[in-house]
C-alpha cells in the first residue's frame, strides 16, 4: 500500500504541486474541507481504541442544511469518526479523543460540557434499527418527555405526530400507534428511530449506514426523507453504497485507514475524483 | 478423466460415508446417554416423591373419637356467673375422662383408668375449652363430640401399629386395644381432615403438633430476606455492571462476590451471630436475624443472576437511550432494567427459594428453638419450615414420622410454587425485539 504522498504524487494533474503543497500545510486532505457556513468544525481530530489509532488527523466541516457522506472501506474510520460528533464514543472503554469539535463555536470536548443537552442537539440514527421496545407513541414521545419540551398531552401529542410525519411514517402507522414499536418492518423502524431523533429537535443528526438493513424499496424512501430533512438540519451520513452517498449529499468525504484522503463536492468525488485512492475505490477497484 | 482431481473425488465421498458411519453412531450414543440421563434424574425424583407422600399423606387425617360429653356446671363453672376467667380456668380434661368413664363403666383401677384416659390427646381440653367459650349456653348439656385421639390411638387405626403383633412388642397393649374395637364397632373412631395440623404451632405430642408456627416463621423471614435482599442486589448488579469503571478493583469485588456464593452456609450462621446477634444485638431466633443472614446468603445469587440478565440488554437499546439524550441513569431504570427484570426475578426466585430451605445457618442464630407460639411479626422467636422437619425428624414418636413428610410435602409446596411463579413472571414480563 502507497503512503498518502506516494499516491497524491501519482495522481492526476488536476492537482498542481502548488496545491499539494499548499493542502499539505493544513493537513494530508485533498479537498476543500471546510464549508462556507459551518455548523461543526472538526480539526485535527485523533481517536485511539486502547494502543490502536482508529483515525488521523481529521479536518472537516458540517454545513448548515447540507448532507455530508462519509465512505470508505470498512475499518477506515467513518463510523468512529461520526460517533465522536456526538460523543457516543464516551461508552467505549479505552476510547481516546484528541483534537477540537465544535458545535456553533462550543468545543463539545470541553470537560465542562454536559453530554446529554449536546445529544438532544445532535441526534443519532444507528445502523440496526433499534426502536425501544415500547408503543410506537411511547418510542417517539420518550425524548420529548425526557426533555420536558411539551407542556401538556396535546402537545405532545402533537409533536409525536408532527415527527412521524416528518419522518414520512405517520399514515402508516397512525392508527396503531399503541402497537409495540418492534412489530413494524425494518424500513418502518428505521423511520420510526428517524421519527425519535428529529422529536428532539436536533441540529445535527448523525446516520450511521441508515439503510445497510433494508430493501431498496424502504432505502429509497431514507433517501428521500433524508433530502426533505435537509431543509431543517445538518444531516452526516456514514454508507457503504456509493449511489447512496450519490444521491443523497452535496458533499463526500473519503475515508481511508483513519485518513480522510479527499473532500469535495459529491459530483466531483463521483465524476473527476483527485486523489489515486479515491479513484480506485469509486470506480471498485478495491473496498 | 485421468486428471488426479477426477481420480480423487470418488475417493473423497468414499472416505465421507466412511466417516459418515462413526458419526452417526456417536450422535446416537449421545442421544442415549442424554436420555438415559433425564430418565434416572426423573426417577430419582420419582421414587423422592412417592416415598414422602407415601409417608405423608396419612397425616392430613387425623383419628377422633366420638364421646357423649356432658358440660357440667359444676365443673366448668362452679359459682354459676359465666365469668370468662373462670371458664377459662375450668378442668375440661375432666369432662372428658368422665365421659371416657362413663363409657366404659367396667373400668374401675387406677392403672386401667390411667390407660383409659390415655385413649384422648392432652389437647381435648383446649378443643373443649374452645367449645364452651363459643358458646357458654352449651354448659348444662350434653353433646356428642368427636375428641382429638392419642397419637398411639391414631397410629393403630392408620394401620402403622400391627394389631397382630404379641402384646410385649406393641406399643398399644391389649386393654386398650379392645377399648379401641368396642368403639371402633360403634362407630365412635372416626377420621377427621387434619385441620390442627395447619392452624397448631409445633408441640410435644404429635396429634398437635402443627407448621402454622413454622410457615409464619418462614413467612417472615423469607419477606424481609427478599425486602432486604432484592434492592440491595438490583442496585449493586446495576452499578458494577452498568457505572463502575471497569479497573482492578471492581474485578477483585467481581471475583469476592461469585466467592461469597460458594461460602458454605453455616460460615454465614456464624457471622450473624457473631456480628448481628452479638454485635448489633438484635433478637435471636426471630426472623429479623434469620432474613439478615439469609441476605447475605442470598446476595451473591441475585447479583450474578442481574448481572447476567443486565449483560443480555442488547447494547443497542442502551446507545438509542443515550442518543436521544437520556442521562445514564435514565437509560438505566427506563430502558436497560425493564428488559432485565424478568432475568433479575427468575435469580431472586431462584436465591428466595434456596433461602426457604436452608437450615444450617439459621441453626447458629437460634432458630431451632422449641417455638410453640405462632410468631406474630418479625421480632417474635420463631422457626422455619425445614429447621420443623429436622426437629421432627429427630423426634421419637412413631407420629411424627408422617408429619415430617407432610411438614417436606408443604415445603415442597411452596417451592414448586415459587419456581411457577418465577415462571410465570418470566413469561409476563418477557418482552422481544
Amino acid at each position: 500500500m502507497s503512503t498518502t504522498a506516494e499516491a497524491v504524487g501519482q495522481a492526476k494533474a488536476a492537482i498542481t504541486s502548488a496545491d499539494l503543497a499548499k493542502a499539505r500545510e493544513v493537513s494530508a486532505t485533498v479537498g476543500e474541507f471546510r464549508s462556507p457556513t459551518p455548523r461543526m468544525v472538526c480539526r485535527n481530530v485523533n481517536v485511539w481504541y486502547a494502543d490502536k489509532q482508529a483515525i488521523k488527523d481529521v479536518n472537516l466541516d458540517i454545513g448548515k442544511n447540507e448532507v455530508v457522506s462519509m465512505i470508505g472501506p470498512s475499518g477506515c474510520g467513518k463510523s468512529t469518526f461520526l460517533r465522536c460528533l456526538n460523543r457516543m464514543n464516551d461508552t467505549i472503554a479505552g476510547c481516546r479523543v484528541s483534537g477540537t469539535l465544535e458545535l456553533d463555536g462550543v468545543d463539545i470536548y470541553d470537560k465542562r460540557l454536559d453530554v446529554v443537552p449536546l445529544r438532544a442537539q445532535v441526534g443519532m440514527v444507528f445502523q440496526k434499527p433499534n426502536p425501544f421496545p415500547k408503543s410506537i407513541y411511547e418510542n417517539v414521545a420518550y425524548g420529548p418527555r425526557i426533555h420536558g419540551l411539551t407542556n401538556d398531552k396535546a402537545e405532545l401529542d402533537a409533536l409525536v405526530e408532527e415527527s412521524l410525519r416528518k419522518a414520512g411514517l405517520w399514515e402508516e402507522v397512525k392508527d396503531r400507534l399503541d402497537q409495540p414499536g418492534t412489530g413494524l418492518s425494518g424500513g418502518q423502524q428505521q423511520r420510526l428511530c428517524i421519527a425519535r431523533t428529529i422529536a428532539v429537535s436536533p441540529e445535527v443528526i448523525l446516520m450511521d449506514e441508515p439503510c445497510s438493513a433494508l430493501d431498496p424499496i424502504a432505502t429509497a424512501k431514507i433517501e428521500e426523507l433524508i433530502d426533505e430533512l435537509r431543509a431543517n438540519y445538518s444531516i452526516a451520513i456514514v454508507t457503504h453504497s456509493m449511489q447512496q452517498a450519490a444521491r443523497v449529499s452535496q458533499r463526500t468525504a473519503y475515508f481511508h485507514l483513519g485518513d480522510l484522503i479527499e473532500v469535495g463536492q459529491t459530483d466531483q468525488i463521483f465524476t473527476n475524483p483527485r486523489h489515486r485512492l479515491t479513484e480506485d475505490y469509486i470506480t471498485g477497484r478495491f473496498g | 478423466m485421468n486428471s488426479p482431481i477426477a481420480a480423487a473425488r470418488p475417493r473423497a465421498i468414499d472416505r465421507v460415508n466412511q466417516s459418515l458411519k462413526r458419526r452417526y453412531a456417536a450422535e446416537r450414543r449421545f442421544r442415549f446417554l442424554g436420555a438415559s440421563a433425564v430418565v434416572i434424574g426423573l426417577l430419582f425424583v420419582t421414587i423422592l416423591f412417592v416415598d414422602i407422600i407415601g409417608k405423608g399423606y396419612t397425616a392430613f387425617w387425623q383419628t377422633s373419637i366420638q364421646l357423649s360429653i356432658y358440660f357440667d356446671p359444676e365443673v366448668i363453672d362452679p359459682s354459676g356467673e359465666r365469668d370468662p376467667q373462670e371458664l377459662r380456668r375450668a378442668d375440661y380434661q375432666k369432662l372428658a375422662r368422665d365421659a371416657l368413664r362413663a363409657e366404659f363403666p367396667e373400668v374401675q383401677r387406677r392403672q386401667e383408668l390411667r390407660e383409659l384416659y390415655g385413649l384422648l390427646s392432652t389437647g381435648v381440653a383446649q378443643q373443649l375449652a374452645e367449645r364452651v367459650q363459643a358458646n357458654p349456653e352449651r354448659i348444662g348439656t350434653t353433646e356428642a363430640v368427636w375428641l382429638l385421639a392419642d397419637d398411639d390411638v391414631d397410629m393403630l387405626i392408620k394401620g402403622k401399629i400391627d394389631r397382630d403383633l404379641p402384646e410385649s412388642d406393641r406399643r398399644v397393649k391389649d386393654r386398650p386395644l379392645a377399648w379401641i374395637e368396642a368403639l371402633e364397632a360403634k362407630g365412635a373412631i372416626e377420621k377427621h381432615f387434619n385441620t390442627p395440623f395447619f392452624s397448631n404451632g409445633t408441640s410435644r405430642e404429635p396429634e398437635l403438633a402443627g407448621i402454622a408456627g413454622a410457615l409464619m416463621g418462614s413467612f417472615y423471614t423469607l419477606l424481609l430476606t427478599l425486602l432486604f435482599s432484592f434492592p440491595i442486589a438490583v442496585a449493586t448488579a446495576v452499578y458494577l455492571e452498568e457505572f463502575a469503571p471497569k479497573n482492578r478493583w471492581t474485578d477483585l469485588i467481581e471475583v469476592n462476590i461469585n466467592n461469597l456464593a460458594a461460602v458454605p452456609s453455616i460460615v454465614f450462621g456464624l457471622l450473624g451471630l457473631a456480628v448481628f446477634i452479638n454485635f448489633f444485638g438484635v433478637p435471636r431466633s426471630t426472623p429479623l436475624v434469620g432474613a439478615l443472614v439469609l441476605t447475605l446468603m442470598t446476595l451473591p445469587t441475585i447479583i450474578i443472576a442481574s448481572r447476567a440478565a443486565l449483560k443480555s440488554v442488547p447494547p443497542s437499546i442502551r446507545e438509542a437511550a443515550l442518543g436521544v439524550g437520556a442521562s445514564p441513569l435514565q437509560t438505566q431504570f427506563h430502558h436497560v432494567l425493564p428488559l432485565a427484570m424478568p432475568g433479575m426475578l427468575t435469580g431472586t426466585i431462584i436465591g428466595m427459594a434456596q433461602a426457604l430451605g436452608e437450615t444450617a445457618p439459621l441453626l447458629m442464630i437460634g432458630m431451632i428453638a422449641f417455638i410453640v407460639d405462632i410468631p406474630g411479626g418479625a421480632t417474635d422467636a420463631a422457626t422455619v419450615l425445614p429447621v420443623q422437619i429436622f426437629l421432627w425428624a429427630d423426634s421419637p414418636e412413631r407420629g411424627f414420622v408422617e408429619r415430617t413428610s407432610a411438614a417436606i410435602m408443604v415445603l415442597l409446596a411452596f417451592l414448586i410454587a415459587m419456581n411457577l411463579t418465577a415462571v410465570m413472571l418470566r413469561r409476563k414480563f418477557e418482552r422481544r425485539w
